[in-house]
């Protein structure tokens, strides 16, 4: 296999391509998705590609034009929508909740919503309170949809070929600081797992249990704790809602500690969830209480300094691992 | 006064008609909505029924009168008002019933009730309960049939509540704008729950708001099922014909109450009077008798027949069963996720 490099938005738009030359039912609709390119020039060239009725450029109407993909995944299409960032996507809270999550089952089983949901989440880029973040644990909170978060570049144009297969509604957030980071990809893209966790890290010390951005936060903390001597595993969950458990528990199973890192906020959080479950589940093979290290309980500020503080860094992994080995 | 008056306006009524059988169907078809739903309310007082249950006696003109306006295979999208389209659809009365119950034989499985009922294979998509929810799905339909050149339309209902949801205007604006095959049927009643229209709205021509995003209008007596039918036929062409979307409004009234626990405090009984007068079923049955379209005796005949068909839509319902708890989560995902996380065993369907 030939490895290449190329930028995380780079593998999204190798994704998206390879997803709208293998299936004439896909097309992708969005703001600014088409003539724009992209507002993270994710889209970039699609629209000279694949013509306008593929690549559709939506007046600002998260509500609508999300509404819209599920009416055309229940009509035979497979819709992709992207929404810009996801506080947008509160206005299609709505519809992503009140249908498409739900007709399924509301309709006794007779219909079904294979929709996929594109946008960007997460902060570190100094854009406020409105444009940073990480809202993806809430949508987890849904029974009928499934949440993938690909933080690694075959991730991130694999998971959305597995989730065009998916007869049910898939959010894919992608985080927006790993858009112009370089990583390593294989071949032509073809979908991925989406069932399973991944060890991105073995060690045999703490299970450092993360997904998303904060994956590249995270191995940059093991790294520094395997220069003291603790040797830490992390494990990338990749999908949000179905957790993993059977992998967060063997890690745990191994290590007998664990560290969520969650972008989210704490209370309520993934993190408070996967916590639960380690709990629930392998309560008597915890050597110490798990930890969590997530986002400040603060709208995400403006000044760089200030957001720092706000978001989970390396040395808020590398203290909350300290502490348990206190 | 809230609503206006119930005008005499040139109505097409049945002298509009001369095709007894025509004739026959229509009022078969309201008359069958409003004792199906009358049976409703007292299946409800005997608490056969739970949950809301919101009647619809008053419009039935608009249903009986629109739906055969569209083909088998278009799409049709309502409210949670949605007994009388349902049952002009074609959904077997005995399916609705069993919803109502919350049976599994049911046409939701009983997972949706009343507001919430749905049928696939007549493309009969709900049963929608969140206002102007269903006008972007309705959207989204059309857009799939114009990407595949399929001559289908997306008929949608929804009221005048609706029109001061923010998806009623970015609807009609995407619709317009892409010039989709969407038939938008707003069934004016006046009434937002307890809302009156002129409470509500600042442009209480709904019509002419709705023109404003650049799409055909049209507004029609809802009360006269024949000017209800001829209006939503000529809707259908345009729609069908490709020329972009249409917005065809309805004037009606609900006779009832909102839903079964409203005690009507904002309107009087006098204006629900005068708006009695114009009862569809029995204007309609008192011109066609007096034209000769129809026999003095037809809503009689009718009456036995709807009832007799009723009667067996509740046995259906009362013999319906119960679906076991242990199939709860059924129907979540298409593929079984078990409860509690690992997706290890994805392919086994409860």
């Amino acid at each position: 296999m030939n490895t290449r490099t190329l930028p995380y938005r780079e593998a999204l738009r190798e994704g998206l391509r390879e997803a709208l030359q293998r299936d004439p039912r896909v097309f992708l609709m969005g703001e600014d998705v088409g003539r724009y390119g992209g507002t993270y020039a994710v889209s970039h060239g699609l629209l000279e590609e694949f013509g306008e009725a593929r690549i559709r450029d939506t007046p600002l109407c998260e509500s609508t034009f999300t509404g819209a993909g599920i009416g055309a995944a229940l009509n035979g299409m497979r819709p992709i929508v992207e929404i810009m960032t996801v506080n947008f996507s509160l206005l299609a809270l709505d519809q992503i909740m009140n249908n498409a999550a739900t007709l399924r089952h509301m309709s006794g089983g007779q219909l079904g919503v294979p929709l996929v949901i594109r946008m960007t989440t997460g902060g570190g880029r100094q854009l406020a309170a409105q444009h940073s973040h990480s809202l993806e644990g809430w949508y987890a909170h849904i029974p009928g949809l499934r949440i993938v978060t690909p933080a690694t570049h075959e991730d991130a144009r694999g998971m959305l070929l597995t989730a065009l297969e998916d007869p049910d509604p898939v959010l894919i957030f992608e985080h927006a600081l790993l858009l112009g980071v370089e990583g390593p990809v294989e071949g032509p893209p073809h979908p991925v797992d989406i069932d399973q966790a991944a060890v991105r890290r073995a060690g045999s010390q703490v299970s450092l249990v993360t997904y998303g951005g904060m994956l590249h936060k995270t191995l940059e903390a093991a790294a520094r704790l395997a220069e003291e001597g603790i040797d830490a595993e992390v494990l990338d969950l990749r999908t949000l809602r179905p957790l993993d458990d059977t992998a967060i528990m063997t890690s745990l199973r191994k290590t007998h500690r664990a560290v969520v890192v969650d972008e989210g906020w704490r209370s309520g959080s993934l993190a408070a969830e996967i916590i639960a479950r380690i709990n629930e589940q392998a309560f008597f093979e915890l050597d110490a209480p798990p930890m969590r290290v997530c986002s400040q309980e603060v709208p995400v500020p403006y000044a760089r300094h200030l957001e720092e503080a706000a978001i989970p860094q390396a040395e808020d992994i590398i203290a909350a691992v300290h502490q348990l080995f206190g | 006064m809230s609503a206006p008056t119930p005008a005499p306006h040139p109505a097409i009524g049945a002298a509009g008609l001369n095709d007894p059988v025509h004739a026959r169907a229509l009022l078969w078809q309201m008359i069958r909505i409003r004792r199906f739903e009358e049976k409703c309310a007292e299946l409800y007082s005997s608490g056969r029924i739970r949950g809301f249950l919101h009647l619809y006696i008053g419009e039935e003109a608009i249903a009986a009168g629109a739906m055969p306006a569209l083909r088998a295979t278009d799409h049709v999208l309502a409210t949670y008002r949605e007994h009388g389209h349902a049952l002009a659809r074609g959904v077997p009365a005995g399916a609705i019933m069993a919803e109502m119950y919350g049976k599994q034989e049911g046409c939701s499985g009983g997972r949706g009730g009343s507001m919430h009922l749905f049928d696939a294979d007549r493309h009969f998509f709900g049963g929608s309960a969140i206002v102007a929810g269903a006008l972007p799905l309705a959207v989204g339909f059309a857009l799939a049939d114009r990407l595949r050149h399929d001559d289908r339309i997306t008929a949608c209902f929804f009221g005048d509540g609706a029109v001061a949801e923010g998806e009623f205007h970015e609807s009609l604006n995407l619709a317009a704008l892409w010039q989709l095959p969407v038939l938008f049927l707003c069934e004016n009643n006046y009434y937002a729950m307890g809302t009156a229209l002129d409470r509500a709205q600042s442009q209480t021509d709904l019509a002419a708001k709705a023109g404003s995003y650049r799409l055909a209008t049209e507004s029609v007596d809802g009360m006269d099922v024949v000017a209800v039918a001829r209006a939503t036929e000529a809707a259908v062409d345009y729609v069908r014909s490709g020329q972009g979307p249409m917005f065809l409004e309805y004037r009606t009234y609900r006779f009832r109450a909102h839903s079964m626990f409203d005690p009507e405090r904002y309107r009087d009984s006098t204006e629900v009077e005068q708006w009695k007068q114009r009862c569809p079923i029995e204007t309609f049955a008192r011109d066609a008798v007096a034209t000769g379209l129809l026999e003095a005796s037809s809503r009689e005949d009718i009456v036995g027949e709807v009832d007799q068909e009723i009667a067996e839509a509740i046995d259906f319902a009362e013999a319906g069963t119960w679906e076991s708890p242990a199939t709860l989560s059924r129907d979540v995902y298409a593929r079984a996720v078990p409860a509690g996380g690992a997706t290890t065993d994805r392919e086994a369907q409860p």
